[in-house]
């Protein structure tokens, strides 16, 4: 068989049913196999976006998403992509084309040391240097991608070895790595010691992270929380790993945290982390994060553990398998049901005097904040929501109210703008019956705006609400806290007409200026056949509060 | 029911970063195309700084070891070991302990030796068990093996004769005993 058909007889293999990706020179016996196999390709109009695509098909459906791309310049464009799902633990498998074995080294047309330059950015990668290679090495890419702690996993197929001749037999046997064994089980004893300590504990806050919503440990965390009145609050790649309509929900931790959240953190004696990693945007000042707490960490990936914050307990493993593990041994413990009352009167004082609040528009402006809670209303508040990055994103986070895993993909660690539309295509194509709704931002969604082409051209019905405030607000935002005002590279301008832009790409665009109308013009993008964009223009100059300014504690939250 | 009492926070602990001395690690990886670039490349990318680096085969063809020093007082070990374990190629990682462990350097210097002072530096090098391997008209090429301390003591003692060149090998290390 030749190598490039035993390719697409391997991802079959793995389950796999939608690939995103561009073809070109290096890649053509890969695009030829394609025709014959039994699967569908999204054609991408960027490899960058064919990334964001396979990363958000994993994120809603778990299971492992695909790109390809070809070498040199579609290889370097995926690189932003592989960057992107190795910061937030993204299962998915990028496949390049590579020039031809001989003209390797020489600087070749379209040639570009693509497993080089990826290095530090993938958690595994494979240059084929033998067709027959080609099998296996895709078997090995879906495992490491998928197991452990999940990541991006990059083959790169020179052009002339995926032509060649192979013998082909279907895998049968699991994958074997010599130096790749996940400990996914947790050491009992100090999941003992963990729930003596919760037993003990009278000011504790559970923290989750990412880490549970790819474990799909969201009910074994609810269970945990449940198992007593704990405290919970989740990173922003955590949202909805826990229901955020749940009394013990604190909201979401960190920069753009809720105040109870964080004063809880800064004052808890115990905090159980889970599939989190104490990120700057969670701890702010290090020396300062959570002075008085002892740490329980639970997570996959043992780096992770005493990386940023030492732990006092820690557990490496899956957190599927911990958590249940961990309330077992709680619930078989005497508790002192009255122990955190105290600090439950504590917490509530804080969710009383801070609630997430804004002051409501005049004269029919329309408030970011007004915008979400109305998409929430409109969609049920059970959309797949994706966003791109900045201050939209971070009011999804905060008012959306995520009751449910999987429902809210974003670009947390690598922080991509351009991220939210062609995540938002990926999500459609992995669950073509859900809502799937892209929060964007004018400046975002301009990097990535070409994908209205491929949601039109795939008819993939995904609706985009364009959060428009005419600026990069984040950064806006930051200049004006920080830098005096002095405002630089911000202003977005008065181009493009989006609603026209839409038009063009051949989706439906609408325009909403007025609070009253926003509702009913949601939901016609909501009604519209096919995809469709609703620029909502809201306050330009709203900012996004509370804050923990960067580098700082969270008792000096502002806003 | 097992007593809860007997885990109180305020006795928990955490483990000290930061050890304070020089480590050894003796690392088993796949013997395959750019493994050495995913170890350098993951000490640069933390910010670890690598003191010395030796690498070669070992008994198993498939299998090459790479022995390096890092020092402890600057580079949490344990996050040090933790992230190298994360490179799949890597097979074995042995946080070599001082006092169970044969280690052994190489250098080769190129000293300037006139003849007046010729002999005291074959002198030192029988002193040092290091050999002459090389003559010239006015230089002398040495060898020496042993520990990083020997050999950093004996280019003391041949620096004041004028060092041309030199070169060293980093440490190379195998644990006493049958294991």
């Amino acid at each position: 068989m030749r190598a490039a058909d035993a390719l697409m007889q391997s991802l079959m293999a793995e389950g796999v049913d939608h690939i995103f990706g561009i073809p070109g020179g290096a890649n053509l016996p890969t695009y030829d196999a394609l025709v014959d196999a039994d699967l569908r390709h999204v054609q991408a109009r960027h490899e960058q976006a064919a990334g964001h695509a396979a990363e958000g098909y994993a994120q809603a459906s778990g299971r492992v998403g695909v790109a390809f791309g070809t070498s040199g310049p579609g290889a370097t464009n995926l690189v932003t992509a592989i960057a992107d799902a190795m910061m937030d633990s993204v299962p998915t498998v990028f496949i390049t084309g590579q020039v031809r074995t001989e003209l390797i080294g020489t600087d070749g047309f379209q040639e570009a040391d693509i497993v080089g330059v990826t290095l530090p950015i993938v958690k595994h990668s494979l240059l084929v240097t033998e067709a027959a290679q080609i099998p296996e090495y895709i078997h090995e890419a879906f495992h490491l991608a998928s197991t452990g702690r999940p990541g991006p996993v990059l083959v790169d197929v020179p052009q002339d070895l995926s032509k060649q001749e192979i013998d082909y037999t279907a895998r049968t046997s699991p994958v074997e790595l010599a130096g790749y064994r996940p400990n996914l089980d947790g050491n009992l004893k100090q999941i003992r010691i963990a729930a003596k300590a919760l037993a003990n504990a009278r000011r504790p806050v559970i923290y989750s992270g990412g880490g549970v919503i790819n474990a799909n440990a969201s009910s074994e965390l609810r269970e945990l929380c449940l198992s007593d009145r704990f405290p919970v609050t989740s990173t922003l790649m955590g949202l909805g790993g826990f229901p955020s309509d749940n009394e013990q929900w604190l909201g979401m931790l960190g920069m753009h945290g809720t105040r109870a959240a964080n004063y809880a953190m800064d004052e808890a004696d115990l905090i159980v982390a889970i599939g989190a990693r104490f990120d700057d945007r969670i701890t702010g000042k290090l020396d300062e994060f959570a002075p008085g707490a002892k740490f329980i960490h639970i997570d996959v990936d043992p780096a992770e553990i005493s990386k940023n914050v030492p732990a006092h307990i820690p557990i490496v493993g899956d957190a599927l398998r911990v958590l249940p593990k961990l309330t077992e041994e709680y619930r078989s413990l005497q508790t002192d049901p009255t122990r955190l009352e105290g600090w439950w009167s504590r917490i509530a004082a804080w969710q009383k005097e801070y609630p997430l609040a804004y002051e409501p528009g005049e004269d029919g402006e329309i408030k970011p904040q007004f915008m979400i809670e109305t998409l929430h209303r409109v969609t049920g508040g059970d959309a797949i929501v994706t966003s791109d990055v900045g201050q939209h994103q971070m009011w999804v986070a905060q008012y959306y109210g995520f009751n449910r895993p999987r429902r809210w993909i974003n670009s947390g660690g690598l922080g991509t703008m351009g991220f939210g539309l062609p995540s938002a295509i990926g999500a459609k194509v992995a669950c073509p019956d859900e809502q799937v709704v892209c929060v964007a931002g004018d400046g975002s969604l301009i990097m990535n705006v070409q994908e209205l082409a491929t949601a039109v051209n795939e008819e993939v019905p995904v609706k985009v609400f364009l959060m428009n405030n005419g600026y990069m607000g984040m950064v806006r935002q930051w200049q004006e806290l920080f830098w005096s005002e002095r405002y630089s590279g911000v202003a977005n301008g008065p181009s493009p007409d989006w609603v026209k832009l839409a038009e063009a790409f051949g989706a439906k665009g609408l325009r909403c200026d007025d609070e009253a109308d926003l509702e009913e013009m949601m939901q016609a993008t909501l009604d519209a056949d096919g995809p469709a964009l609703l620029d909502v223009r809201v306050s330009p100059h709203e900012n996004c509060y509370p804050m923990i300014p960067a580098g700082s504690a969270a008792r000096d939250m502002v806003g | 029911m097992a007593g809860a009492e007997m885990v109180r926070l305020e006795d928990l602990r955490t483990n000290r970063a930061l050890s304070g001395r020089k480590h050894l690690l003796s690392i088993l990886v796949e013997n395959r195309p750019g493994v050495l670039a995913r170890v350098a490349g993951l000490f640069s990318r933390r910010g670890f700084n690598i003191d010395t680096l030796a690498v070669g085969p070992t008994d198993d063809p498939n299998i090459s070891r790479i022995t390096l020093t890092i020092d402890g007082a600057v580079h949490p070990i344990d996050q040090v070991t933790k992230q190298l374990h994360k490179l799949i190629n890597v097979l074995k990682i042995r946080d070599m302990e001082p006092e169970e462990t044969v280690a052994r350097e190489m250098a080769l210097f190129k000293v300037s030796a006139a003849v007046e002072n010729r002999a005291e530096i074959v002198q030192f090098a029988e002193i040092f068990r290091a050999k002459i391997v090389d003559v010239s008209r006015k230089a002398l090429i040495v060898e020496v093996t042993g520990s990083h301390d020997k050999i950093e003591a004996f280019e003391s003692m041949l620096r004041p004769h004028g060092l041309l060149e030199m070169v060293r090998t980093g440490e190379v290390a195998l644990a006493r005993g049958s294991d």
